[in-house]
């Protein structure tokens, strides 16, 4: 209709603002090579693709949570139920093929449709009744721990281990590890699906495009029409399915489950989420930036045991020091952001 | 008209605690015509337009839609329902695209998969269609207010809804950009779309609107037609006082320069690539300096340079003669210059605050966290401006989201004219504010310049600009092409010609 043009205000520094979105997560890249990097010259061995393929076997559940957590930040909220969520889905796969004598494929079906559905109700108590996530997610934190020692206080071993063997079994085995070939077992390979099935949704469905909207402006979401209760629902809902499968994958590595797994796993997950580039308030990051957060962790892990006489814990420490710095990061670029923006 | 009404609300009443911000309304929307809610500032238009579309649940009344009743629980199923609404704030999520906020819930798909391909290009036409050129891809934060504003009615526009609501949908636009939604709405009009328009520009109203109800401090005045209704007596009707007592406070104020002497503040060459030419301009104690151009000029860019809130990157700003050096916000409000940034939303008011404190923020700021201002004087300066903005309602304790777009905008002002600066930056002081309340402010501009202040006006509307300044400074494609002096240049037409002949000689 008009035929006048509108006098266009140019976005300013749009390349600016277009890459500013990648700079946390290549951080966490440049990061992850510089440790790589570090590792190869200082020890022998560590260029073996083992190194690498080990990473995604001994952090595979916390990669699931992570990607469940990075669901959850990207929404605006937080969960820290998913450590002790996974406890008790671990500890349910022995109790149910163990004492119930339910056999282990429906008892895996259980626990997962469990998780998911904790997920909702504790979703739903957060949006209908307006409870802090930070709140309603610990009571599933202190609620699921409980539960976990109650069923067990000790260590109970699967029954159906053949079943359970499933998860470790080599899906991929290229060559010999003392000739520079690697494996990877199946639930590894359980991990990438899930990254890629949270990778599609979050970028191409309009659930994943709501979780973005909700963590940038709940209210302008609500205006907007948005189903701001669904998707809000929706992502402690898939939080609660990753913590059951994270603990699912940990009943295939270990075939037993110990009541005492995973304390302070949520904490591993939401570090892994924000040095992944992930703000914590919500709106902004990328699954794949967890990815690369999860193995910056296990990295941390490999080059600790590669040292051999460092207590884990300095892995804790680096994991901290890190935050710091990549929280710092956040903040000076949302700065000048606002800066720049008029 | 005889037609039925497609939207009727009777006696519909919202109390929020402690205020009743609706009490016993009626509104009648009819198929095809454009109706104006007039009103001051919280007379109820925005909280009318929330109770009708789910945001608020009305603690009486009844609502009719096509003549059945009913009730939504949000916006969502006012959509639904085909009522699609621009609510008064820009409400959109700025951390993603442009065109993801235009389609934001129903985006084209390929199966369950977002087609981005097909986003963007119906976002293109559906831009174009309204002659806007924006890079649909960028982030929508990468854009100026106004473009927002556009963007959020562009997404209202394309839903092919029954009724649209626009709640003060120009504030933040110009001229060109008003032209263009007011010919979109009139081609919607003809196509039987009934429209809501809110708006404190009584001559867009006049010129779209077939009809206007007037709420004043919550509760229903009338309806009419907007023939049967001159304009002095819609004034009225708004504020319950006579229009005759504005056209008095309206008169021209100028001339508060303290002859022969040396500029405030001093901008040689000032400039940052990308942004704002390099300009000269003197600010003096005691002047109104306004700045004029079309959205987009530069007119906001100009003056984030002297408040600091940009760096500039060539020329020099003199304060009091002397360089000033490592200017930011922070050394500026150290100078005694105080900025009113014009997005109230993201660089304003902190809504969980009462108004009081609020007002008092920057004051405090400026004495450092150690001193805090004495409760006595605090609550007496509060006081004072909360009567001399009006700002209602005049509960100093109330937090702020609370207040109407309006009232909050007053708050902000007050905000920055309580810290008495030698040198006040407002840019767009009156955006979304009533007739009356705008004589108010400009009123207390010229007072504060009487007294000896210097003050950098900019304002989309030219008439306010001419009205109070002293001298126009006029930009056009990011470059100040005129200073305006003597009084025959200042007038709105000179403006306008300087804006065209400024383009010919390039
Ligand atoms: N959420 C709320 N809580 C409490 N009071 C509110 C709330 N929203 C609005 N009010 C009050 O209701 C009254 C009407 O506000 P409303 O926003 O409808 O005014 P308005 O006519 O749109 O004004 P403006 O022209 O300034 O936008 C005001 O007194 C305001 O303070
Ligand atoms: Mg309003």
């Amino acid at each position: 209709m008009s035929t006048h043009q509108l006098t266009e205000r140019p976005s300013r520094s749009m390349l600016f603002d277009g890459l500013a979105r990648y700079i946390p997560i290549g951080a966490t890249v440049a990061l992850l090579l510089a440790l790589y990097g570090g590792g190869v010259a200082n020890y022998p061995k560590f260029d073996s693709p083992q190194v690498i393929a080990k990473l995604f076997i001994d952090n595979a559940p916390l990669l699931v949570i992570a990607v469940g957590m990075t669901f959850v930040i990207l929404s605006g909220g937080i969960d820290l139920s998913v450590g002790s969520v996974m406890a008790f889905a671990t500890m349910a796969c022995a109790w149910l093929t163990v004492d119930a004598g339910i056999s282990a494929p429906l008892a895996v079906a259980l626990v997962l449709a469990f998780g998911t559905a904790w997920g909702l109700l504790i979703g739903a108590v957060i949006h209908y009744f307006d409870v802090q996530p930070f709140i309603a997610t610990l009571v599933g934190l202190f609620l699921f721990r409980g539960l976990t020692l109650q069923i067990s206080d000790t260590d109970v071993s699967m029954r159906d281990v053949e079943f359970f063997q499933w998860g470790m079994v080599h899906a991929v085995d290229v060559g010999e590890i003392r000739d520079g070939g690697f494996w990877l077992p199946n639930l590894s390979f359980v991990a990438f699906a899930v990254v890629i099935v949270a990778f599609t949704v979050l970028h191409y469905t309009r659930f994943g495009r709501g979780v973005y909207a909700v963590g940038g402006s709940e209210s302008s979401a609500l205006l907007m029409g948005l189903p701001v209760a669904r998707t809000k629902i929706g992502v402690y809902a898939v939080s609660g399915f990753c913590a059951a499968l994270a603990g699912v994958l940990a009943a295939f590595a270990t075939k037993s489950a110990n009541p005492l797994a995973n304390v302070g796993a949520e904490l591993d997950a939401i570090a892994a989420v924000v040095i992944g580039g992930t703000l914590l308030t919500g709106g902004a990051g990328f699954v794949l930036g967890t990815v690369a957060g999860v193995m910056v962790w296990g990295m941390l892990n490999t080059l600790i045991a590669f040292q051999g006489n460092l207590s884990s814990w300095w892995a804790r420490i680096a994991m901290g020091v890190l935050l710091l710095a990549f929280i710092l990061l956040q903040r000076v670029l949302a700065r000048s952001g606002e800066k720049r923006r008029t | 008209m005889s037609d039925d009404p497609i939207v009727q609300m009777t006696g519909i009443r919202k109390d929020f605690t402690g205020v009743r911000a609706l009490d016993g309304v009626d509104f009648t929307l009819r198929p095809g015509e454009i109706h104006a809610v007039m009103g001051e500032n919280g007379a109820g238009k925005s909280t009318l337009i929330k109770v009708l579309t789910g945001v608020h649940a009305p603690d009486a009344g009844r609502i009719r839609l096509d003549g059945r009743p009913v009730g939504f629980h949000g916006p969502a199923a006012a959509q639904a329902a085909g009522i699609s609404t621009v609510y008064q704030e820009v409400n959109l999520t700025d951390n993603l695209s442009v065109a993801e906020n235009l389609f934001a819930g129903r985006e084209p798909r390929r199966g369950p998969f977002i087609d981005f391909r097909a986003m963007r290009r119906k976002a293109k036409a559906l831009l174009d269609d309204i002659g806007l050129d924006l890079n649909v891809a960028a982030p929508l934060s990468s854009y100026s207010i106004a473009m927002q504003q556009l963007v959020a009615i562009a997404r209202a526009i394309d839903v092919e809804a029954k009724v649209l609501i626009l709640d003060e949908p120009t504030s933040s636009l110009d001229r060109d950009e008003v032209e263009v939604l007011l010919g979109v709405m009139r081609r919607l009009a003809a196509q039987g779309t009934a429209m809501v328009f809110i708006s404190h520009f009584l001559d867009q109203v006049y010129e779209i609107c077939d009809r206007m109800t007037v709420l004043r401090n919550g509760r229903l005045v009338g309806e009419w037609a907007t023939a049967d209704l001159p304009e002095n007596e819609l004034i009225g009707h708004m504020l319950g006082r006579e229009a005759a007592e504005l056209e008095q406070i309206e008169r021209t104020v100028a001339g508060h320069r303290v002859a022969d002497e040396a500029p405030l503040a001093s901008a040689a060459g000032l400039g940052r690539k990308g942004s704002i030419a390099p300009y000269d301009l003197d600010v003096h104690r005691g002047e109104v300096v306004g700045l004029a151009g079309l959205l987009g000029s530069g007119r906001t860019e100009t003056v984030r340079l002297i408040a600091g809130a940009d760096r500039a990157d060539s020329g020099e700003l003199r304060l009091d003669g002397a360089k000033a050096s490592g200017h930011n916000p922070r050394t500026a409000a150290a100078r005694g210059i105080a900025f009113c940034p014009e997005n109230r939303k993201t660089e304003g008011l902190v809504g969980d605050l009462t108004v009081g404190e609020n007002m008092i923020l920057a004051m405090q700021a400026a004495r450092g966290w150690a001193r805090s201002v004495p409760a006595a004087r605090r609550d007496r300066l509060v006081a004072e401006f909360i009567e001399k903005l009006d700002i209602r309602p005049a509960d100093p304790d109330m937090p702020v989201k609370n207040l109407s777009g309006g009232n909050q905008q007053k708050v902000l002002l007050a905000r920055w004219m309580l810290v008495e600066p030698r040198l006040l930056i407002l840019d767009e002081p009156t955006r979304g504010i009533d007739v009356g309340a705008k004589a108010d402010i400009q009123r207390l501009v010229a007072e504060l310049s009487g007294e000896g202040m210097a003050v950098l006006f900019v304002s989309a509307e030219l008439d306010e600009v001419t009205r109070l300044s002293d001298r126009i400074a006029v930009l056009r494609d990011r470059e100040l092409i005129a200073v305006l002096e003597s009084e025959s240049e200042r007038t709105v037409e000179h403006i306008v010609d300087t804006i065209v002949a400024g383009g010919r000689h390039e």
